[in-house]
């Protein structure tokens, strides 16, 4: 017999609040990240030569443009979620774990943002 | 007012997976190696998007960041990324089987572990050589 009230149970959440979402997002961001990170390597490896010019084209083709921002909001989400189970699992002091989460939380942000706007600006100039 | 303390937590914690007390295993080295590669690559974020300003930032800054990839710890350090990313995919794969229930006996659990230290190591050399004959 579970003492959790039919209306918990239905929601599925548990004590922490948050359910499964955790884990299922890091999976789903995973599935996408197989092709966008197999594009991404292949892609950079077959750029001949690397010269501005080469690289500023093709960060400016728009498809490329677009799956560029997609790899790199899709990489730093599931990145952003891996680190923080890592922080969980490792740091005891609960001052130092959310300190931790914060900054993690901060520089994936930080990151995502520049990365984006780079690509956007080299796209749009 | 003082509240009420819970008395110290003395119950003995399971060793850690590496350590004196397991024998080294291929599944639990490949495990911590893909949690390192995961934080590797959070790192390398940054190169990546250094890359991306510095190509924002115009042909001159983009050459200044173009000579560290090209010296020879700029290709240390990408050979190295990009074999933490294709380990961490190929690994991360093996993952996502597990996840539904696919190739948890130990026997599977190996022969997999295999496969995504070939299958890393090949898709690395491809990749070089795509790069080394462009």
């Amino acid at each position: 017999m579970s003492l959790r009230s039919p209306l918990s149970q239905a929601r599925g959440l548990g004590s922490a609040k948050d359910g499964t979402h955790h884990f299922w997002v890091q999976r789903i961001s995973a599935v996408a990240l197989v092709p966008l990170s197999l594009w991404f390597v292949f892609s950079i490896a077959s750029l001949p030569g690397a010269s501005f010019e080469q690289v500023s084209w093709w960060v400016s083709y728009p498809a490329v443009s677009v799956t560029l921002i997609l790899f790199i909001a899709t990489a730093l989400y599931h990145s952003m979620l891996g680190v923080q189970v890592v922080i969980e699992d490792y740091i005891g002091s609960e001052a130092l774990k959310i300190t931790a989460l914060l900054a993690s939380k901060f520089f994936h942000f930080i990151v995502a943002a520049a990365s984006i706007f780079a690509v956007l600006k080299i796209a749009l100039s | 007012m003082s509240s009420p303390k819970s008395p110290p937590n003395n119950r003995p914690l399971s060793p850690f997976m590496i350590g004196p007390y397991y024998k080294p295993q291929l599944t639990s080295m490949l495990s911590i190696t893909h949690r390192l590669t995961g934080m590797v690559l959070s790192a390398g974020t940054l190169l990546l998007a250094g890359w991306l300003i510095a190509i924002a930032g115009g042909p001159e800054c983009y050459a200044s960041y173009a000579a560290h990839v090209s010296a020879w710890y700029g290709l240390v350090i990408l050979f190295g990324f990009s074999w933490a990313l294709l380990y961490h995919l190929c690994n991360g794969i093996r993952h996502l089987f597990w996840d539904i229930g696919k190739g948890l006996e130990i026997e599977a659990a190996y022969k997999s572990g295999y496969a995504v230290l070939a299958v890393s190591a090949l898709l690395t050399v491809a990749v070089w050589l795509l790069a080394c004959t462009n």
